[in-house]
């Protein structure tokens, strides 16, 4: 018996062969550890994230969301739902607020989920993964876990911006959201409290339409973490990861600077914090090789 | 011009009201104060080719500056940080406005052709709402081949070196061209985005109406 | 001078004891001093220890009192014996507090103390204590000059506390420029729309209050006496007089709107369908007594698009129009705008403003605009040109950047102009050549006032009433006179109507206090007051010319006659005075004179400077004090006397302090000028142009010009005093010691 069950909602970068499915892999491990059970949410739909607007409209968008809501209830009513993506949190939470605040929404939302069969009767609540670990569990709690803490290593907590705004982790400023740094010493390395871009926004989508703006973000992001004395940068938003990790060939192409920065996930430094190995942790889908964790997660555990 | 692009009677010499009925959040465009918060929170404005920032635009809307509005490359620069959001002391949804305008001047034909944030989002959508899934080669290739073929592959041997490198890391996967996740039910799911289409469709045909 | 018996008291309460040595302070206070009774004791302020002071005045015929313990600011109440003359040497807050504990300090630190136990004795035996003014006046009726919103509420207020009230207004009906208005901006919750203004409420009040006196239709034909025996004939339209008797007097004169036909590329005075502010209320009010629909005036036709110009000849920086915000016309546009979309939500308004400034909780108000649809615009107008029964507004949209933006066919334009303050004669303004063909019309005075200085109260900038606007806002530069509301800086109704409740209350205080022959601020409830002389008097004149606040008349030859109950004790005449012919009880030329004598100076060899700091006790000396409750060190070469006000400094302390062989003198007093703090509003200034004249002292003395030094010093400069006062014991080293030492 699980301490703690929750529907889980993937969503897609974190399917096998998927920009985060590092991810997962590293977020399973850390579950197991923590005793925290995830059911999948059978046949959820992608959340439309926020780049699909052109299309998308206001409706249909709350309705693609709405159905991993009906979804859930179905198969796991009362469950709360927990994101791991910050897009998929945000675009979830946000259906919730809307469908909570309108009625009209709500009832044309029903009419439309009709037509695949489904009804919401009650709205479930929206985790991202760091709200379970931080509220539900607390640092305490995390910290108890740690058998390789990772001493010495300088990380960088880039929090970026859809964990974090609109509606943030509860109790966290927008401006300055501590959790991240508190993360980062809870497994035993070294925050960067004054990591001045930690919010700064790595360019979204805009990285696929219009790469030389938001590498000239990403540019900012990376450039502040090595002024810092950063070995590596962590994140919780899969595209936050990806797109400050993979484009830092073409940043360094374009502006001539020689960026070659890990940037991990959260859960990532938690495993091998706990433990694990270096595919339990996800390392092995670093496209910048994290030599330095690498090194640890090879060390024997002190028990 | 076609008939969709032509101003409904009801708004001619109010774009204001079009945007207030027509644009999801549009009745906040009025509550701006002008403060400019949301210019200097926005990361893009420090970028070049930004037109107008948010407050701009809002103050365009209020003087009826429509065509230059919703032919604008503007609000196609948002990146969804929502920094303007939490920073706007009149808690203006700045965010949902600025995908709102883009929105409305995408439905009626009215935003740049081939602006390239808008045909990633058309693409976006598109991609995700076919099986229900993301599938992200067919995305990322979708794009570079925006401008055709022979740009395509120009683009693709471009982000050559990144796809490598996903690829060697497994999170990339060739096959996901032909195929790749999906949804079981996405008949249900076509069929559930058609009806809210259709409900959204008529709703605001009764405002322009009315 | 009857006998006096002075005893001096050294405290070694809070650190005194370890860390001076205080028998030789007792002897000091013994031999130089020249005081029969001196002692010391453990804790001074404590119950043993002011009832031993207290047995010694009851018992021993003590009549004055020396206390040689903390800062005259502090234990106030503890050291309180009224019936004696008291000084206080400030041996915690200006000696050890100020100074390191350390063996190498002892020495100095030790002189410092034995100083200011000298100067200690050496003042109580100039001071008597002080009688109170015997010149008192009875009258607790209150004046109140004006029926607008700030006049009635004054009189209502003061009614309430249990004053009567004479109440005049120069109209025929109460209400003031309130009174014309439709409606007001909402001052309770939800502050979402305009509001019933009222008016006729107070006005009810007033009429029904038989504590309210009310004149209509009438003027004040002259002002005479002072706090407490005010003399006021009050001419009405009749041409009557009535004489009243009156303790103290709010001016409530409120404003003028600024001449819009000044404006008339704004199209005032152009078009019928171009009004200011008061003229879209007439025409609101004469809508509302017909269908509701505000019409244009040229043709009646319904108002369909309204702009609204903010700032109109207001916040102008050429000079032509006024330079500064009337602080109501933003929500006043706000309000007027509702006006329109409340009756018809079809009606185009559109505020065209620079910066929407919305005090209170006008952002509130703003935002309910907003929703109802009023379009604002950031924008500068520049010209309204109004054609046949419409206008073209042409702005530069300061959004857009659009120089030539434009609203076409508004049916009617509305300039938010500003408040003109009525504040009657500026009795400071150079008087103007009357042949030089001037246009300006001379305003008439409003209270006619009997007094050397003028008829009306002082005025600041651009026509407002003076009046200290840090610490005392209502108090003007004449006692027992207030001013509030617009006449005093611009405002709205609410902004007003605390005005008023405030300036009733320091109205009340001011007659409440003249009854009892004390000061009003900032000295309150000081009862010394100015001596003079006279037989040594020269009618030079200073006095009277410099008093800041008209306290000072002149009989029929020329001698100053002083009006105690108008006097605030700043000794600025004492300062003025050439034959230092006037003096208080407790401070006089003698009592600063003999402490500046009292202090040792050591020979030129010993290498121990002497500098004398003259601080103002309103500001710098606070600041000193509390520099040494921080424990922040200076100098222990400094010797500090506290004066009432740079105003009060003589400059005979100068040259008797040169005289005797100090190094250097720091005066410390207030900012001057229009951004004053000096707690006497001229005070500080009258000083410093006095002081500006030492530089000839020095030369006759052949002394360097570094000698004496005049500092601002603000409350606030805790950190900065005492490094002012190292730097300048640094340079005076460079300088070299004072020649005059020894003689």
């Amino acid at each position: 018996m699980a301490t703690k069950e929750y529907a889980f909602y993937p969503g897609c970068s974190s399917q096998k062969g998927a920009s985060a499915s590092n991810y997962l892999t590293s977020v399973e491990s850390m579950c197991k550890t923590l005793d925290v059970k995830l059911t999948e949410i059978p046949d959820w739909n992608c959340c439309g994230a926020s780049i699909g607007y052109a299309e998308a409209g206001e409706l249909p968008r709350h309705v693609l969301n709405a159905r991993n809501f009906a979804l859930s209830e179905q198969h796991m009513p009362g469950k709360e739902i927990v994101a791991t993506c910050a897009a998929c949190w945000l675009g979830a939470r946000e259906t919730r607020e809307r469908l909570t605040h309108s009625e009209t929404l709500m009832a044309d939302t029903r009419e439309a989920l009709k037509e695949s069969g489904l009804e919401i009767n009650e709205m479930p609540n929206i985790r991202h993964m760091v709200e379970v670990l931080i509220e539900d569990l607390g640092f305490d709690e995390m910290k108890k876990h740690v058998v390789r803490p990772l001493e010495g290593v300088k990380i960088a907590g880039y929090v970026g911006c859809q964990t974090n705004r609109p509606f943030g982790v509860d109790g966290e400023s927008f401006e300055n959201p501590l959790y991240l740094d508190k993360m980062v010493e809870m497994v035993g390395a070294e925050p960067i409290p004054d990591y001045e871009q930690k919010v700064t926004c790595c360019g979204g989508a805009l990285a696929f339409s219009e790469p030389e703006k938001a590498q000239a973000q990403i540019k900012d992001i990376v450039e502040s973490a090595y002024d810092h004395g950063a070995e590596m940068i962590v994140t919780p938003c899969p595209l936050c990861q990806a797109n400050v990790e993979i484009y830092q060939g073409q940043v360094n192409k374009r502006y001539g600077t020689k960026f070659d920065i890990p940037v991990m996930y959260y859960s990532q430094l938690m495993v091998v914090a706990y433990g694990g190995d270096a595919k339990a942790a996800g390392l092995n889908g670093q496209v910048i090789k994290a030599r330095r964790l690498e090194e640890i997660a090879a060390k024997p555990v002190k028990r | 011009m076609s008939a969709n692009t032509a101003v409904a009677d009801k708004y001619r010499n109010n774009f204001l009201k079009e945007i207030e009925e027509q644009v999801e959040m549009g009745d906040w465009v009025k509550m701006c104060m002008q403060c400019g918060v949301c210019s200097g929170s926005c990361p893009t404005n420090f970028q070049s080719a930004w037109e107008h920032p948010p407050q701009e635009l809002f103050m365009m809307i209020r003087a009826g500056k429509r065509e230059e509005v919703l032919t604008s490359t503007s609000m196609w620069n948002c990146t969804s940080c929502y920094n303007c959001i939490v920073r706007c002391p009149r808690k203006i949804p700045i965010t949902h406005i600025m995908h709102g305008i883009a929105e409305y001047a995408h439905r009626i034909g009215k935003a740049p052709k081939m602006q390239a944030t808008r045909f990633f989002s058309v693409l976006f959508w598109k991609n995700c709402t076919n099986t229900g899934r993301v599938n992200e080669l067919k995305l990322s290739l979708g794009l570079y081949f925006k401008d055709g073929f022979v740009q395509g592959v120009k683009n693709g041997l471009a982000m050559q070196s990144v796809a490598i490198g996903l690829i060697k890391a497994g999170r990339l996967n060739p096959l996901e061209l032909f195929g790749g996740h999906k949804c079981k039910d996405q008949k249900g799911i076509q069929a559930m985005l058609a009806k809210a289409y259709e409900i959204e469709r008529v709703r605001k045909a009764a405002k322009m109406a009315g | 001078m009857a006998d006096i018996k002075v005893a001096a008291y050294i405290c070694k309460g809070c650190g005194l004891g370890e860390r001076l040595d205080a028998d030789a302070l007792v002897k000091v206070a013994q031999k130089d001093g020249k005081v029969p009774m001196a002692k010391s004791h453990d804790f001074l302020c404590n119950a043993d220890g002011v009832a031993m002071i207290k047995n010694d005045i009851a018992n021993e015929g003590v009549t004055h009192v020396m206390i040689g313990a903390c800062s005259r600011r502090a234990k106030t109440e503890a050291f309180h014996f009224p019936e004696n003359a008291v000084a206080r040497a400030n041996l915690r807050e200006g000696v050890v507090w100020i100074r390191p504990d350390t063996d190498e300090a002892r020495e100095t630190t030790q002189e410092m103390a034995e100083d200011y136990i000298r100067m200690g004795c050496a003042e109580v035996k100039a001071m008597t204590a002080p009688e109170g003014n015997p010149n008192t006046g009875g009258s607790k009726t209150l004046l109140v000059v004006g029926g607008g919103i700030t006049g009635m509420t004054t009189a209502i207020e003061a009614s309430k506390t249990g004053y009567s009230v004479v109440l005049v207004e120069k109209s025929g009906v109460l209400g003031g420029w309130a009174g014309k208005l439709y409606k007001r901006v909402p001052v309770h919750e939800p502050y979402k729309s305009p509001a019933d203004t009222g008016v006729a409420d107070l006005a009810s009040q007033i009429l029904a209050d038989g504590n309210i006196k009310l004149y209509l239709n009438a003027t004040i034909a002259k002002t005479d006496g002072s706090p407490g025996k005010f003399v006021v004939s009050i001419a009405t339209e009749s041409g009557a007089t009535h004489t009243e008797d009156i303790g103290a007097i709010v001016q409530a004169t409120g404003f003028t709107p600024y001449d819009m036909n000044k404006l008339p590329e704004l199209g005032g005075g152009k078009s019928a369908n171009v009004v200011d502010q008061a003229g879209l209320e007439a025409l609101a009010i004469d809508a509302a007594s017909k269908d509701g629909v505000i019409r244009r005036p040229s043709d009646g036709q319904p108002v369909k698009s309204v702009v609204f110009v903010q700032c109109a000849g207001q916040r102008d920086p050429t000079g032509k129009h006024l330079s500064f915000c009337s602080g109501h016309c933003c929500n006043t546009s706000i309000k007027q705008a509702m006006y329109f979309k409340d009756a018809n939500p079809d009606v185009d308004t559109t505020i065209i403003y620079s910066d929407l400034r919305t005090p209170g909780n006008g952002e509130d108000f703003y935002r309910s605009a907003q929703e109802k649809g009023v379009i604002f615009t950031k924008g500068n107008v520049a010209e309204v040109v109004p054609t046949g029964n419409t206008s073209t507004v042409k702005f530069n949209d300061l959004i857009l950047g659009d120089a030539d933006a434009s609203i076409v066919d508004a049916d009617l334009v509305v300039l938010a102009t500003g408040q003109v303050p009525n504040s009657g004669v500026n009795i400071e303004a150079p008087a103007v050549a009357a042949e030089a063909g001037a246009v300006e019309v001379k305003p008439i005075s409003i209270l006619n006032l009997n007094y050397r200085q003028g008829p009306d109260v002082p005025h600041l900038k651009q026509g407002f009433t003076d009046s200290h606007f840090i610490c005392f806002p209502y108090e003007t530069r004449r006692t027992g006179i207030y001013t509030a509301g617009p006449v005093r800086r611009p405002m709205d109704i609410p902004q007003a109507r605390e005005d008023a409740t405030g300036a009733a209350l320091k109205a009340i205080q001011a007659l409440e206090n003249a009854e009892l022959g004390r000061a009003a601020h900032p000295r309150s409830g000081d009862l010394s007051f100015p001596k003079v002389r006279l037989e040594g008097c020269t009618q030079c004149k200073r006095c009277t010319v410099e008093c800041p606040f008209g306290a000072i008349d002149e009989d029929v030859k020329g001698f100053p006659l002083f009006n105690e109950s108008r006097c605030r004790r700043c000794g600025t005449c004492m300062g003025a005075c050439p034959v230092r012919v006037i003096s208080f009880e407790n401070y006089s030329v003698n009592t600063v004179g003999a402490q500046i004598k009292a202090v040792d100076i050591p020979d030129e060899f010993s290498e121990k400077p002497r500098i004398l700091i003259l601080a103002c006790e309103n500001d710098a000396y606070p600041a000193l004090d509390m520099a040494g409750m921080n424990r922040i060190e200076y100098s222990a070469y400094v010797r500090t006397i506290p004066v009432r006000c740079l105003g009060s400094v003589n400059t005979i302390w100068i040259t008797d302090a040169l005289n005797a062989g100090y190094d250097g003198v720091m005066m410390m007093g207030c900012k001057s000028g229009d951004e004053y703090q000096c707690h006497f509003v001229k005070g500080s200034e009258l000083g410093r142009v006095r002081l500006s004249k030492i530089d000839d002292t020095l030369k006759t003395l052949n002394l360097e010009s570094e000698r004496v030094r005049d500092l601002e010093v603000a409350i606030t400069d805790i950190q900065r005093l005492p490094e002012m006062i190292n730097k300048y014991a640094a340079e005076l080293v460079a300088v070299g010691p004072s020649p005059f030492k020894g003689f």
